[in-house]
C-alpha cells in the first residue's frame, strides 16, 4: 500500500456520466474514425515497435537470399552469357529480385510472424479485447506486412550499384507498385494463418506457391519469348506483372503495356485483402 | 439471515444503480451442443459480481460473447445502456479485460506494453504517458519498467495485466482467473489492489475458481452449470439458503458415520456421505452434538461457505473428460 500514500491519484476516476445521446454521437464518431480507416496504425505502430528490437536479424534474414541470388547468378552465371533482352544477365535479373524480396519479406511476415502472433503470443486476442476490431488487425497486418517488404525492396535498390547497376529516376514510381505487391503477398500470408493449425502448414505455400513464383515469374528468364500458352500461363502469376514493372521503371524502357498489369494487380490484391479478413475473421470471432 | 437483509437494503434502488450490464435470453450453440442456454443477468454499478461455474459451463462463452469475441445466437446483451454487438467499439472502450491467458507481448518492457496497448484505445500520448506512471506505481512495477516480460514473475505479469487493462479508465473491468497460479503474497497484492478500485466505484465480473477470492470480492454471484444459470443473488444468503448455517465435517469407518447419521437426524441438518466422509450441513445451531464427537474420530466444525454452495449444487463429479 505503500506506493499509494501521498495524494498519489489512483489510476481508475469516475468519469462524469454520459448522457445517452452523447454516447450515440460518440459512437457514431468512433464508427465513422475505423471507416475512415486510421485505427490500424496502432497495430502497425505495435508491430514496428517489436521489429526495432530485431531489425539486424530480420534484414539479413529477409535480404541475405536475394543479394545472394544476384550475387551468384548475375555476377556468377551471366560473366558468361550474351544480353538477355538487351540487358546483362545481371542488369536483367536485379530488378525482378527487388520484386522477389518484397514477396519474401511480406509472405514471411505475415506467415511465421502472424501465426506466432495469433497463436502463440495471444496478440490478437490482446488487441480485440480493445475498440480495435478485426479489420482494423488485418489492414494493420497487411500494411505491416507490405512496409517490411517495400523497405527490403528498397535496401535491395540501394545495394544494386555496389553491382554496377544504377536504376532510372522512374524507380521512384517503383516504390508504389512494390507496396501494392507487399500488400498482395502479405495478404496471401495472413489467408495462410488463418487456415494453418500449425508452422508445417507453412511448407506447403514457401514450396508450392512462393519458390514456384520466384522461379518462374520472369525474374531469370525473358517471359516474353515463351511459346504462347506457356507465356499466357505465366503472365497469370501475380509476380509476373510486377517483375515487368520493376524491369521497366528500373531502366525506364517503356515498351510494353503498363496499366494492365497494374489493373490486375490492384484487383488481385483487393480480393486477397477481402479473403484474408474473411477467414481471419471465421477464425477469430466463433 | 438479518443482517444480510439489512444489507440488501443499503443497495438503492435508485435510478443511478442501473445495470452497466443486462443480459436476457443469451444463447449459444457450437454445432449441435448448447453451451449457453438462455441465460440471463444484470450486473448493477459499482457492484462486483462472481461468475461460477464448473469448467465447460459456459462461463468463458458468455464473456466472450460480451466482448464480441463469439457472435450469439439470440438474447440480447446491453453494456452502459449499448446494444452489442452493434456498439461495440464504443463498448469495449471504456471495458477493460484481464484474460486468463498471458496475452501481454514477449518482446516488449513492461512500460511499452502499456503504451502500446493505450495507443489501440487511442489514448494521447501525453496522457497515456501520466496513466502508464500511475498504474506503474499502483501495481508496485516502477522499478521494473524496461524489464522484458519474460524476465518478469508470475506475480508482476499478472499485475501487469491489470494494469494494461485499467489503461482506460474502464468503467467495467471483466477479470477471468485474475490469480491463477499465483502464490498466497501476489494474490493479496491482487486482492488489496482489487479492493481499492472497488471502493472507488469500478463494477466488476469476476470468475474464478478460487470461491475464496470470489468470497471475499464479490457482493453478487451467479453460478451456471450446462450453460444455464442455476442460482444468483447475495453470497451469505444463497448459503444459508442452500447450505445452512455450518458444516461439520466427520472422518470415520463407516459403521461409525452410520451410528453418527442416525444421530444427527436430531438436528436440522443434510447429511452427505462422500467416502470415508459424512457432510453435516446444518440449519440450524447443533452446538449440542459436539459432545457425542467428542469421542468420535476426527472432526472439524466451521461456517458454510461458497465451496459448500458451488458443490450443493453443481455436484461432486467431475466436468473434464
Amino acid at each position: 500500500m505503500g506506493s499509494l500514500k501521498g495524494g498519489m491519484r489512483l489510476p481508475v476516476a469516475q468519469k462524469s456520466r454520459v448522457t445517452s445521446d452523447n454516447r450515440c454521437k460518440r459512437g457514431f464518431f468512433e464508427i465513422a474514425a475505423s471507416m475512415s480507416g486510421c485505427s490500424f496504425w496502432a497495430i502497425w505502430l505495435r508491430n514496428g515497435r517489436v521489429w526495432k528490437k530485431h531489425v539486424l536479424a530480420t534484414l539479413i534474414g529477409n535480404l541475405g537470399q536475394p543479394l545472394l541470388f544476384l550475387l551468384a547468378m548475375g555476377y556468377g552465371l551471366g560473366r558468361d552469357m550474351g544480353l538477355v533482352d538487351g540487358l546483362t544477365y545481371l542488369q536483367f535479373i536485379a530488378p525482378g529480385l527487388v520484386a522477389s524480396s518484397v514477396m519474401y519479406s511480406a509472405a514471411l511476415e505475415t506467415t511465421y510472424g502472424s501465426y506466432t502472433r495469433l497463436t502463440v503470443q495471444k496478440t490478437y486476442e490482446a488487441i480485440l479485447m480493445t475498440p480495435l476490431g478485426v479489420v482494423d488487425l488485418v489492414l494493420g497486418e497487411i500494411v505491416w506486412g507490405a512496409s517490411k517488404g517495400v523497405l527490403a525492396g528498397i535496401i535491395m535498390l540501394l545495394a544494386l550499384p555496389l553491382f554496377g547497376v544504377v536504376p532510372s529516376p522512374w524507380v521512384v514510381l517503383l516504390l508504389p507498385v512494390l507496396f501494392l505487391s507487399g500488400m498482395f503477398f502479405s495478404a496471401c500470408g495472413l489467408i495462410m494463418t488463418a487456415l494453418a493449425k500449425n508452422y508445417d502448414f507453412f511448407n506447403y505455400f514457401t514450396s508450392l506457391v512462393i519458390t514456384p513464383l520466384f522461379l518462374f515469374s520472369g525474374i531469370f528468364f525473358p517471359v516474353q519469348t515463351m511459346a504462347p500458352t506457356v507465356r499466357g500461363l505465366l503472365e497469370m502469376l501475380p509476380l509476373t506483372p510486377i517483375v515487368s514493372l520493376a524491369r521497366i521503371l528500373c531502366y525506364g524502357r517503356f515498351g510494353e503495356p503498363v496499366l494492365l498489369k497494374i489493373f490486375g494487380s490492384l484487383l488481385a490484391t483487393g480480393c486477397a485483402v477481402w479473403l484474408a479478413g474473411y477467414l481471419l475473421r471465421r477464425r477469430l470471432i466463433q | 439471515m438479518t443482517q444480510t437483509t439489512a444489507q440488501q437494503e443499503l443497495i438503492p434502488d435508485a435510478p443511478d444503480s442501473q445495470a452497466v450490464v443486462s443480459v436476457t435470453g443469451l444463447t449459444k450453440r457450437f454445432g449441435d451442443r448448447l453451451v449457453v442456454d438462455n441465460i440471463s443477468f444484470a450486473i448493477r454499478r459499482g457492484q462486483c459480481v462472481g461468475f461460477l461455474g464448473p469448467n465447460g459451463a459456459g462461463k468463458t462463452t458468455s464473456i466472450n460473447m460480451l466482448l464480441g469475441l463469439v457472435e450469439k445466437n439470440a438474447g440480447e446483451i446491453r453494456i452502459f445502456d449499448l446494444e452489442a454487438p452493434r456498439f461495440h467499439r464504443e463498448i469495449k472502450g471504456r471495458i477493460g479485460v484481464v484474460p486468463q491467458a498471458d496475452s501481454l507481448d514477449p518482446d516488449l518492457s513492461v512500460e511499452e506494453n502499456l503504451r502500446t496497448y493505450a495507443g489501440y484505445f487511442r489514448i494521447p500520448r501525453r496522457i497515456a504517458r501520466e496513466r502508464v506512471e500511475e498504474l506503474l506505481h499502483f501495481f508496485a512495477l516502477h522499478n521494473r519498467r524496461d524489464e522484458i516480460i519474460e524476465h518478469l514473475s508470475g506475480g508482476q505479469r499478472r499485475r501487469l495485466l491489470l494494469a494494461r487493462a485499467l489503461i482506460n479508465e474502464p468503467e467495467l473491468l471483466i477479470l477471468d482467473e485474475p490469480t491463477i497460479g499465483l502464490d498466497p503474497q501476489a494474490r493479496h497484492l491482487i486482492w488489496e489492489r482489487l479492493a481499492i478500485l472497488q471502493a472507488q466505484g469500478t463494477t466488476m465480473l469476476l470468475t474464478s475458481h478460487y470461491l475464496d477470492e470470489v468470497a471475499r470480492l464479490s457482493q453478487q454471484v451467479l453460478i451456471l452449470d450446462h450453460g444455464q444459470v442455476v442460482v444468483q443473488g447475495e453470497p451469505q444468503q444463497l448459503i444459508t439458503d442452500f447450505v445452512g448455517l455450518e458444516v461439520f465435517e466427520v472422518d470415520g469407518t463407516g459403521g461409525e458415520l452410520d451410528a453418527l447419521e442416525a444421530l444427527f437426524k436430531q438436528c436440522n441438518a443434510t447429511l452427505e456421505r462422500v467416502g470415508d466422509k459424512l457432510y453435516v450441513y446444518a440449519r440450524e445451531d447443533c452446538s449440542r452434538l459436539e459432545k457425542v464427537l467428542g469421542t468420535a474420530g476426527s472432526w472439524v466444525r466451521r461456517p458454510a461457505n461458497l465451496e459448500d454452495l458451488f458443490i450443493q449444487l453443481t455436484g461432486r463429479s467431475l466436468r473434464e473428460s
